[in-house]
């Protein structure tokens, strides 16, 4: 029950970069990606900055090979899941036992929104074909059949902790002797359904967002995917590039405490970072860098970094948020912020925690806000909290 | 290890819900759309809180309340929940208003709402439990995902028992639309007479339905959870007879030792062939009931079917609705579910008399 | 305030409540009326919505919300004059 679960592969897809190495480019040379939308069309356009993927759906068709009139989700999805498998370079795969459990939050509603619009006027219009990719299950079917897997797939949604959730459900799938290779991840594209959600919640910042700074104001909604490859030790040994990084430890947790809002004393983010250390085994002073959850809004910094300090003791870990880069990505934020994870071990990289001016004053410590090499990296913590008092935390460790 | 099904809570288009006498007081629907028989939540749910919750919201706490006083466990240590289409009425109210409103003017309410995990979040919310708690959201296998979470966290000791339980619901915009997509019979149709007829097209139905899994067999419990199994577009009959051969011999039993088989026949001829195939092969002169004529079809059905297992073998009652062939003496001991969601999502369920 | 009171049941669908069940003084969160954030958050776009007026500043709810007198005193204040 206890195999340790290695990373084969990773793939990922976001405003900073169209695969991984892009990516990690940016997060070295401090590359945000939010700007006003060229893509994306909304009345808010001027005054609300997102963080896009800078391609439109004919370039992401051209890409993937899936049809430009399928849902932007899908097409993030495999651009970033394929990436992942190629990455991997699984020998044999057809033989072995693989599943896709992908994530999303609003499945194909960039398609629906324009199919409802239609249909209000008059429930027999409408195109159908606009709608039958509606659901999130959908989205991550159209990728699976493209990546030609088909022995175990599925699809968890729960708010901004999904992909972190599918990541460690397919590491349990392989530890329960059902899968030997999983691809686990999640994706979302912008809708008019997620950014006008948010504006109601008047948690969006009207600038680039500044996460665990005193004076921030609010996230700023980002686009894209991520994925990781986990297979089983044996599959590991059979691999030309022997992987170093494992899923060592993994928890999910409920706050409890109200629908969208965070306890303030951190509750649910506590219970799953401490979760996650009791998994892994190892103490909370063995871990060398928080990739934050760090939305930018008031109400997330301040109870996770309120969690992080009853857990945590000096000398604090390095941390940062890698959204004041990216956005929050939502149902894809748990898999793209795998992929960064991963990417710090591999390096030593610790990414920076962009725009921050002005310290937390409750907060005994404060993200890095430059970029460091050479930090060293043995055990890296990711956190992914979502609505519905959803908290989950991963922590990959390098061999 | 085995698996208890210690509780259930079932709200459903038949009597289901208060644990009433075993389906003798059969509702029938004269349309192809089987609505919900349901309970009058003030009694079940603080008012104060069911202000905010929409019609499957408290369907799903509904039934998840019964499930978790059946099994006297205040707290499970786990809730997982299925959903194909998750909050669709909230969905299609915040959709329908930023349509109409040109994206001024939005309230957060339904769009907090409609969030796949809004469900099993108000449970939790609900008991104040802090433990694991996920959501699948995939069409056909969005229960079946659940229950092999539940199954998995019983199995690594991370949890003695878990809430498991599936939600879908109908609503006008669904129905429309799903009707419009071919699935439903249309013109006037009985469902208790939905497999007299051969013809195209199905019944929509909805339901919320919850188990009590633990690891600890308790004198109240209904049934033990043996085995699941699910695959995905088999090619031809060939690969389905094989998963389900496989799957029999993988819990050490054989045809012989099944003394009830329910299939998922839906009275649509396209996507019942298969139970046609099986039962001139395989399934030949064993004893097989159906059971979407009492709850429609829907993507988390087997939820429904799993409900009625359970019942079969903790009641030892095989209720006249289901007009079944009894082969084997009674009471049941073992019975098979084969369900399949428009010939994608094919799952297999055993379970056993304790 | 009736009318108020009236709409604020409506946008938060309070049901079983009636306009004479909420005193003009009453505190309306936390205790009293025991409502909550998103409660402050649909508030402010009945005040959009019936009556024009736009609070841009959330952090200003808790005193303008603090009881149906204090939002009907908001109004009398802040609402556009018809041209």
């Amino acid at each position: 029950m206890n195999q340790p679960i290695y990373i084969a592969g990773i793939g990922a897809i976001s405003a900073i970069g169209y695969n991984a190495d892009e990516c990690l480019d940016a997060l070295v040379n401090s590359q945000p990606g939010m700007a006003t939308m060229v893509y994306f069309d909304s009345v808010h356009r001027q005054r609300i900055p997102v963080a896009e993927v800078k391609l439109s759906n004919d370039a992401l068709a051209l890409k993937t090979g899936l049809q430009n009139t399928k849902s932007r989700t899908a097409l993030l999805s495999l651009s970033a899941a394929k990436e992942a498998l190629d990455d991997a370079a699984i020998p044999g795969l057809d033989s072995l036992r693989s599943g896709f459990i992908s994530a999303n939050s609003v499945g194909g509603m960039d398609k629906t929104e324009s199919f409802f619009h239609d249909f209000m006027a008059d429930p027999q219009n409408g195109k159908l074909r606009d709608v039958i990719h509606h659901e999130c299950g959908s989205v991550t079917e159209l990728v699976a059949d493209q990546l030609g897997i088909k022995q175990y797939i599925t699809t968890i949604s729960t708010a901004c902790s999904s992909s972190a959730n599918s990541i460690f459900f397919g590491a349990r799938l392989i530890q329960n002797n059902i899968l030997d290779v999983v691809v686990a991840g999640g994706t979302d594209a912008l809708t008019k359904f997620t950014l006008n959600g948010f504006n109601t919640l008047m948690i969006l910042d009207e600038k680039y967002c500044q996460p665990f700074d005193e004076n921030r104001r609010g996230l700023n909604l980002g686009e894209g995917a991520g994925y990781i490859v986990l297979v089983s030790e044996k599959v590991a040994d059979t691999l030309s590039k022997k992987p170093t990084i494992r899923l060592s430890g993994y928890c999910n947790a409920n706050d409890a405490y109200h629908q969208t809002a965070s306890s303030p004393d951190g509750t649910g983010s506590f219970l799953a970072m401490s979760g996650a250390l009791k998994k892994s085994g190892l103490d909370a002073s063995e871990i060398d860098y928080i990739n934050l959850h760090g939305t930018g809004t008031q109400n997330n910094d301040i109870a996770e970094g309120t969690a992080i300090k009853r857990l945590f003791q000096a000398p604090y870990p390095r941390m940062s948020s890698t959204k004041s880069f990216t956005g929050h990505t939502l149902g894809a934020s748990g898999g793209i912020e795998a992929v960064f994870s991963v990417l710090a071990l591999q390096h030593g990289f610790v990414f920076p925690n962009l725009r921050l001016e002005t310290r937390m004053k409750d907060l005994p410590f404060t993200p890095d806000t430059s970029f460091i090499k050479d930090a060293g990296l043995k055990h890296v913590m990711s956190n992914s909290f979502g609505f519905g008092g959803n908290c989950s935390s991963l922590i990959f460790s390098r061999s | 290890m085995s698996i208890y099904i210690r509780a259930t809570g079932n709200i459903s288009p038949q009597n289901t819900f208060g644990h009433p006498p075993f389906l003798k007081d059969i509702v029938e629907y004269s349309s192809n759309r089987l609505s919900c028989v349901e309970p009058d939540y003030k009694n079940i749910i603080d008012v104060k809180l069911i202000r905010r919750m929409s019609r499957i919201i408290r369907m799903g706490v509904a039934a998840a309340i019964e499930c978790l006083q059946e099994g006297e466990i205040p707290v499970p240590d786990a809730i997982v929940t299925g959903t194909a289409y998750g909050c669709l009425e909230d969905t299609a109210v915040f959709l329908g208003k930023m349509v109409e409103f040109k994206e001024e003017l939005l309230t957060p309410t339904a769009f907090i709402q409609s969030t796949h995990n809004t469900i099993g979040g108000q449970i939790g919310l609900m008991l104040k439990c802090n433990n694991y708690n996920n959501a699948f959201v995939h069409r056909g296998f969005s229960f079946e995902s659940a229950l092999l979470d539940a199954m998995m966290l019983l199995n690594e000791n991370d949890a003695q028992h878990v809430l498991v339980g599936a939600i879908d619901e109908i609503t006008n915009a669904s129905h429309s639309i799903l009707n419009r997509l071919g699935l439903f019979r249309q013109g006037s149709v009985s469902n208790i007479e939905l497999f007299s007829s051969r013809s195209k097209g199905t019944l929509n139905g909805e339901g919320a339905s919850f188990f009590f899994l633990a690891k600890e067999q308790s004198d109240t419990d209904y049934a033990k959870l043996e085995g699941l199994s699910t695959f995905y577009k088999p090619a031809d009959n060939n690969e389905i007879e094989d998963h389900i051969s496989r799957f029999l011999s993988k819990h050490s039993t054989t045809f012989n030792d099944i003394d009830i088989i329910i299939t998922g026949r839906n009275g649509d001829l396209r996507s019942d062939k298969i139970f046609d195939d099986l039962d001139q092969g395989i399934f030949k002169n064993r004893s097989v009931l159906n059971y979407k004529h009492l709850c429609g079809e829907y993507p988390t059905s087997a939820a429904f079917a799993l409900w009625v297992a359970v019942n079969i073998l903790k009641r030892k009652e095989l209720p006249v609705v289901f007009n079944a062939r009894r082969n084997n003496p009674m009471p049941p001991k073992r019975i098979l579910i084969y369900n399949h969601y428009l010939g994608i999502h094919h799952s297999l369920l055993l379970v056993k008399a304790c | 305030m009736s009318d108020l009171k009236t709409q604020i049941i409506a946008q938060l669908n309070l049901q079983d409540i009636k306009p004479e069940d909420i005193g003009n003084d009453q505190p309306l969160f936390v205790e009293g009326l025991g409502l909550d954030s998103i409660d402050a958050l649909e508030l402010i776009v009945l005040l959009q919505q019936h009556y024009k007026i736009k609070l841009s500043n959330a952090e200003d709810g808790p005193k303008v919300f603090r009881s149906v007198r204090t939002m009907a005193e908001y109004i009398t204040a802040h609402q556009p004059t018809n041209a």
